[in-house]
């Protein structure tokens, strides 16, 4: 096996598939970033599907527009609608995927039975579970009728993917002073547990980090990256920015289709604990409610966590969903994964659309790299 | 003989954990209800109020006019998927047999750098695909499409043979090649009659995956080349939509990675937690 022939057929073997993924992966990546430079799409001398187009380089002009344009507010709206929509979604999953496998480690009869119903919505396409729920969420019909129907109860009013309701809105200026509440209050949160741990180094570093991030408020350190980005014309009062009361039944709809996927990483989790860790428990006088709180939930942290990032980019990728729920056209559910899809392939814009690319891979990119590297890392250490 | 209190909280408990357990099976089942109750019932019957009725007689010609409407593209998806899957595989198989077995040079940075490819968004190389496949005249075929997804299938396939491969002893790879097996020998003899697991695993992962897949089979197609999704998005959108036609539609397109889940469920799982790179 150490034959250097072979080591050279092998090398040559791989080589075609590091090739093509080089190509399709790098090269393309690349060539996005380039073309989200250029004005490819906007010039109307040009006709972006000419055979010969000429495509000027502009700079950071498309992302400049996306950002701070007025018409453009669709972009801004659709950033908003993914931060709440992963919040939303992430929870639900873990919450819900929590309970189903907490369920299913009770040693159920029917364990299997349970199981493959929690779990086959991820049997299906997202097209499909779009289209089922968008019936499901018919106002005047489906759920809202449910109450009703069972138990002769008023109907539910509200108007799921159709509502045009803004709930929480807030400002474009004041975002930086939310996002550093939110990570003070994450920071903090973190520091207690770590101390009630007694972990005290990892509390002492959670308070420092939460002091920086409010020092960098504080020094207005902020205004670099957001006064350009928050001029008047951000502020668009048509589209007031919040969360859009639309996405709420397409998040039901998402954490009804991926919970089983959670449930299967925290079973299989749950499953990774020994059975004589816990029995030690037991004898020690641990009720069964303290053999999960003191040993088998600690234990699932890092599962939680790879649940988080995986579940995390999926939507901020999420695309068919929203169409096939929404329509491409809905603009309270607009989502960046859609507004590629119609800027670059129904407007050809392709430079514009290649710029909210670009930022959707740099959002991956920032959750997806140190997880790949933490994995991998851990996984070398266990000796491959 | 009355039972002692612990006895009666024993019971309780289990008694809650079952009722709960048939309340969330309800639960996720009740789309299903609605969709098999809809796509049974004939047209002129559906409205609103009655929407969670039971059909009177079940109306099964909405079916064979989804199977119409759907035309090429349940055949355009079987091609796809069969020829994408099986590429993939077979591709990802000798990837990770080398990158589990033989020591190249690169390989702690290649094997990364691959893995990242099956995370991006692929929105972000969406736009410069589209003008790649034109180039080389292969934009809205299904050839293009099956090219599309065996390349962006290729991390998933080689991470999970990797992973697969990674527990084969050393020692039986070198008793073949003491036996004077070389490179393919030893795939042959050795790392591939091992493989069948793996190769359920990633072609059930695969199969699924490309069947359910929207976004190229909705940018790198034509009207003769899209596959099943796009045809029931099409079906669905729309205002004036009869749901009959829809549900049966989803049903449609559902049914066969359904199958698949619900006859090897278990290599179904194995595929999804391989996702998470490392358990």
């Amino acid at each position: 096996m150490r034959n250097n022939r072979d080591r050279y057929i092998a090398f040559v073997m791989l080589l075609p598939s590091l090739i093509l993924v080089g190509i399709f992966v790098y090269g393309f990546i690349g060539q996005a970033i380039q073309t989200s430079m250029t004005d490819w799409g906007q010039n109307p001398a040009q006709p972006p599907l000419a055979a010969t187009v000429i495509k000027s380089f502009v700079g950071l002009q498309n992302y400049e527009n996306i950002m701070t344009d007025t018409l453009e507010f669709y972009f801004r709206n659709a950033l908003v609608n993914t931060f709440f929509f992963t919040v939303l979604f992430v929870l639900g999953c873990v919450a819900a995927g929590m309970i189903l496998a907490l369920l299913l480690d009770q040693k159920v009869v029917g364990e299997g039975f349970f199981r493959t119903i929690f779990l086959f919505p991820m049997a299906l396409s997202f097209v499909v579970t779009g289209t089922i729920w968008r019936w499901m969420l018919q106002p005047g019909g489906g759920v809202n009728i449910l109450p009703q129907v069972l138990f002769g109860l008023p109907p539910i009013e509200f108007s799921w993917i159709n509502s045009r309701d803004v709930w929480l809105p807030f400002e474009w200026g004041n975002v930086p002073a939310y996002l550093t509440m939110a990570g003070i209050a994450i920071l903090a949160f973190l520091a207690v547990r770590y101390a009630s741990a007694r972990r005290w180094r990892a509390s002492r570093y959670a308070v420092l980090a939460a002091v920086i991030v409010l020092l960098v408020f504080a020094a207005r350190l902020w205004d670099f990256v957001w006064l350009p980005l928050d001029t008047p014309e951000a502020e668009t009062p048509i589209a007031p920015k919040g969360f859009n009361a639309a996405l709420v039944g397409i998040i039901i709809a998402a954490v009804w289709q991926m919970s089983g996927y959670t449930m299967a990483m925290f079973i299989a989790g749950i499953r990774g604990v020994p059975e004589e860790l816990r029995e030690a428990a037991r004898v020690d006088g641990c009720s069964e409610l303290d053999v999960y709180r003191r040993i088998v939930l600690p234990q699932l942290n890092p599962i939680i966590l790879s649940a988080m990032i995986i579940l995390g980019h999926i939507s901020l990728k999420i695309f068919d969903l929203v169409f096939a729920m929404a329509g491409p056209d809905n603009a309270k559910a607009v989502v960046p994964g859609l507004l590629v899809y119609t800027e670059g392939f129904r407007e050809n814009a392709f430079a514009k659309a290649s710029a909210i690319a670009v930022i959707m891979l740099f959002f991956v990119t920032l959750i997806i790299v140190p997880y790949l590297w933490s994995q991998l890392r851990e996984s070398r250490s266990r000796g491959r | 003989m009355s039972m002692t209190a612990y006895q009666w909280r024993r019971y309780t408990i289990r008694t809650a954990i079952y009722v709960a357990l048939i309340l969330l099976t309800v639960v996720f089942l009740t789309p299903v209800y609605l969709v098999v109750v809809t796509s049974l019932k004939d047209p002129a019957a559906i409205n609103l109020a009655t929407a969670w009725n039971t059909p009177e007689t079940p109306y099964w010609q909405s079916f064979s006019e989804v199977l119409d409407a759907f035309g090429p593209r349940l055949q355009n998806s079987f091609a796809l998927v069969i020829g994408a899957t099986m590429l993939s595989s077979l591709l990802g198989s000798l990837n990770g047999y080398v990158f589990a077995k033989w020591r190249i040079p690169g390989e702690r940075y290649l094997f990364p750098l691959m893995l990242f490819g099956m995370f991006i968004p692929y929105q972000a190389i969406l736009i410069p695909l589209f003008d790649f496949m034109r180039s080389v005249n292969l934009y809205g075929g299904v050839i293009g499409l099956i090219l599309i997804h065996t390349v962006y299938g290729l991390p998933i396939t080689t991470l999970i043979f990797r992973n697969f491969y990674v527990d084969i002893p050393d020692e039986m790879l070198e008793a073949a090649a003491i036996d004077g097996a070389d490179f393919f020998g030893i795939y042959q003899h050795v790392v591939f009659p091992l493989s069948i697991p793996g190769f359920v695993v990633v072609v059930i992962w695969q199969f699924t995956q490309i069947w359910n897949e929207f976004l190229f089979g909705v940018t790198m197609t034509n009207t003769d080349s899209q596959p099943i999704t796009v045809g029931l998005a099409q079906l669905a959108g729309g205002e004036a939509v009869k749901w009959n036609l829809p549900m049966a539609g989803a049903i449609v397109a559902a049914l066969p990675p359904l199958l698949v889940y619900i006859v090897l469920g278990r290599y179904f799982i194995r595929g999804l937690l391989a996702g998470s790179v490392k358990g």
